[in-house]
Parts: C-alpha cells; structure tokens; sequence
C-alpha cells in the first residue's frame, strides 16, 4: 500500500516499474543536444497533419504507440491512460488518445503534467487498481503560441527571461512488477503564489512551487540532496534554475552540482536562440521519457529526483492582471526497488 | 517553504533575470528601421520621377510598403527579421501590415470568418480604434481652437 509520509510525500511500499516510455519531439529538438536520445523525431513539425493541434494529438498518439510497442504490449492490457497537453481543454490529449481504446483521464497541470500523470498512474496500479496503466504529456510550440501569445509569423522581439515552447512529448506506461527504472515516492505539490506577472518569465513564477514542494520532500523523507544523482526540475529555465538554488540554499537544503533543469538540457540556448531556456509539458516529458529514464534503466543514474513544474495562468486570467500560480509535482525514481 | 513576501521575491526574480541586450537590439533597430524607411524615401523618389504628384506618390509608397511587408510575412522572412530588428521592424508601417497579415495566416485554418475574419485584427484592431479616437480629439481641438 501507499503510505503518506510527513505533509506531502506518499511512499510506495512496493515500488512500481516503468515497464516502457518513449519519446517524441520536433525538428529544433532533433537538433539539440539530447537528439540521440529520443525515440521519434520529425522534421515536419505538421507531423503530417493539417493543423498545429492535429500535430499535438499525433505526438500524443505516436509517443503512446510506440511505448506500447518498446514493451511489447497492446493498448487493450493497459487499464487505464492518465494524459494532458497545454491546450484549453486539453483536445491534443483527447483527439489523439480518441482511438487507443484505454480508458481515459485526462489532466492539466500546465507544464508539471509528466509528473501529475506519471504519479496517479504509479499510485492506481500500486493500489491494485489498475494493471497497467500509461501517463502521456505533450506539448507544441505552434499550438502553445497560437494559444498563448501572438501568431508565429507576427514580428515580435523575444525577451530575454521567454522560454521556448518544446514540440515534443513522452509517454511510460507503469506495472507492479519489472525491472528499473522504478517510482519509489512522490510529492503532490502546493500551488503558490509570489506575485509574478510576467507572462515571460515562467522560470521565476515557477520557482517558489519549485522549492516548496522539494524542501518539504527532503523534510518528510529526512533525506539530502547529495543522495540522489539528479535532482531534474522541469522547466524552471536559466532564471528559475537561478531562483531554485539560491532559495534551495536559504532552506538549508543546498543543491550544489545535483540539480539540472530539462529546460536548459533540451536546447544549446544560444546557438538555438531560446532566451531563458525550454518550457512546456513537452520538454520534461521528452527529457525524462527519452533521455533519464533510460539512463535508470542502464544504471548510469542510480537515484533521481524529478519534478516538473508548471504555471497555472491562462491568457484571461493574465489579461486580468492577475499574477501566475506555480506548482510542481515530484517523483522519485530509481534504478532500484530498495528504499534509499 | 520559508516565509517570503511578493516585493522580496520580486527583487530576486529582477536580479536573477538578464536584461536586453540593448548594445545589440538598439543598433539594429535603428539600422533596420532607418534602411526601411530609406527605402519609402528611395520610391518615393522614383514615383515622383515617373511624374505622379505629390501626394499620390506619397499613397503609392505606403502601399507598395505594405505590400512588400505581407509578402515577407507570407514567405516567413518578416518575423525572422523582427527578431533581430525588435522595433526596427515594428515601428514602420511595415509593422502595422505584419500585424494584420500573421494572424489573417495563423487562423485561416478556423475557417474565413470566425477564423480569418474575426482574428485579422486583433492585434491591430485596438490601434485602429485609439488611432481613429485619437485623430477625432486632436480634429475637435484643431476645429474648436481654429473656429
């Protein structure tokens, strides 16, 4: 069974395995620094569609597929698909998880949506809930722009702290038992607030959820940073990465050289010109389906941390003058079933 | 989490963000901005050697500015320039044709009217409106003070 353990994290009495994942992403992921690690790339970012949402639905439905394929199983052995995108909604999740044929629960966390779904698909087959049971994350600059800035052809000017929407997503479908890499524990985050409005800048809007949920996962599990190999935040970007360590170090849980960001992995910032770094559900999900699950696996990453972070705002409600709520989710991963 | 109030925390996110790298982005506006409009001076002085007046060389300018502005849109060559010329690029009324055009492009796919139709000016469409408001103040004024 699950057991709650001090305020926010839930520890797994019998750790689930990640029985399968992969990875999708787009033409300027392909061309960054992690390319080798994802499963599908593609050079049309239509993904041979009509249309930017179309292309989301078809990340969604390819990445799945080819999890289910990498694992050798079927849409029909998997009780249950826990998935969401950035779009209102969520259509990329619903139109292209339409003919899986999975029951379906669609999320919206905003950018912490690989963790969300990742925790409560860990959580429903360990309570026996479900046999198998699959979280997919997408996101797609395009669609991401169209929806929350201006069109993709109109010649506006990026500002430095603007992070870069990834066109990307992963997939991992859970099993009670297999082998590494596992889900050990996990933290629901809190949302909060400081009162950043700047729509570019989610990297510093993002960071407080960011610390709050990992120094209180350090508190209920009394455990240090340095014994984990990766503590990888989703999105925090080159600002909030910046936040995150120097308020990780005012709670008196310094990170020194574990922490890695997915937002900076993902491109080479400058030579790919995305300001700030990466952002969107995409970009962890790309980074931990692709590139850290299956170091875990190969035991080249033995502990990790990952948590992806997400900013609840939407275009109304910034429009409103409100500021941007932050979250993040944790989860605790390992190339082993024993506790730490 | 410790304790931290929003105007703390908001000095933090000010220090921890870069700022525009504006040795870069002023140059480059001026440049861009200053060759676009060499340009409009460039046609004006070859319509008004064609022989047209004044003022309709002066119109013929605009347009074919504006045209010149939705075709680099529809190519995506202007916002490629845009990120490098930031107002160079906006200012002109280049600008104002890049704002119409790229979302008349990004929405067809909703269809002509709710899509196109509706979206065409929604960036453009509050500079129309405060232009148009506006230039009605500034008339009244100039009528009123002129008698």
């Amino acid at each position: 069974m699950a057991k709650r353990q001090g305020k926010q994290t839930i520890r797994l009495e019998r750790p689930v395995s990640i029985l399968s994942y992969a990875s999708t992403v787009g033409k300027k992921e392909s061309e960054g620094p992690l390319a080798p690690y994802f499963d599908v790339t593609s050079q049309d970012n239509f993904f041979g569609q009509k249309t930017w949402e179309k292309a989301e639905s078809e990340i969604q439905r390819s990445t799945l597929q080819k999890a289910l394929e990498k694992g050798g199983l079927s849409a029909g052995e998997v009780d249950i698909v826990f998935a969401g995108d950035l779009l209102n909604q969520c259509i990329g999740s619903a139109y292209g998880l339409r003919e899986m044929g999975i029951p379906f629960a669609g999320l919206y966390g905003a950018c912490s949506t690989m963790a969300e779904s990742l925790i409560l698909a860990s959580l429903l087959v360990e309570s026996g809930a479900a046999g198998k049971a699959a979280a997919v994350t997408s996101s797609h600059f395009c669609s991401a722009e169209r929806q929350f800035r201006f069109p993709l052809d109109y010649g506006g000017q990026r500002t430095p702290t603007s992070q870069w929407t990834v066109t990307g997503g992963g997939a991992c479908v859970v099993g009670p038992v297999g082998e590494a890499p596992y889900v050990k524990e996990m933290a629901i985050g809190l949302i909060e607030d400081l009162g950043v409005k700047d729509m570019n800048n989610m990297g510093g809007a993002m960071a407080p959820a960011a610390v709050s949920t990992l120094s209180q996962f350090f508190t209920d599990t009394n455990t240090k940073p340095d014994q984990y190999d990766l503590i990888l935040t989703g999105d925090l970007g080159l600002v909030g990465s910046e936040l995150l360590k120097q308020l990780m170090e005012r709670e008196g849980h310094p990170l020194g050289s574990r922490h890695a960001d997915c937002g900076l992995l993902i491109f080479d910032r400058e030579q790919q010109q995305v300001d700030a770094g990466a952002s969107g559900c995409g970009c962890s999900a790309s980074v931990l389906c692709g590139y850290v699950l299956e170091k875990l696996r190969k035991g080249e990453l033995k502990e990790v941390l990952f948590m992806a972070t997400g900013a609840l705002m939407s275009p109304t409600s910034s429009q409103q003058g409100e500021s941007i709520p932050g979250i993040a989710h944790l989860v605790h991963l390992s190339n082993s079933p024993t506790a730490l | 989490m410790q304790k931290m109030t929003p105007t703390e925390y908001g000095e933090l996110v000010k220090k921890a963000s870069p700022n525009s790298r504006s040795y870069r982005t002023i140059p480059m506006a001026f440049l861009v901005g200053g060759f676009i409009c060499a340009l409009g001076e460039g046609l004006r002085t070859l319509y008004l050697s064609w022989g047209l007046q004044e003022d309709v060389a002066g119109g013929l300018v605009s347009v074919t500015l504006i045209f010149l502005s939705v075709l680099c849109t529809g190519l995506n060559l202007y916002d490629n320039l845009a990120k490098y010329a930031g107002a160079g690029t906006l200012v002109p009324i280049t600008g104002f044709a890049n704002a119409v055009a790229s979302p008349t492009l990004e929405f067809k796919q909703e269809g002509m009217v709710l899509g196109m139709g509706a979206k065409m000016f929604t960036i453009a469409g509050p500079v129309i409106l405060y232009g148009v408001l506006a230039s009605f103040i500034y008339g009244a004024i100039l009528w009123v003070f002129r008698g």
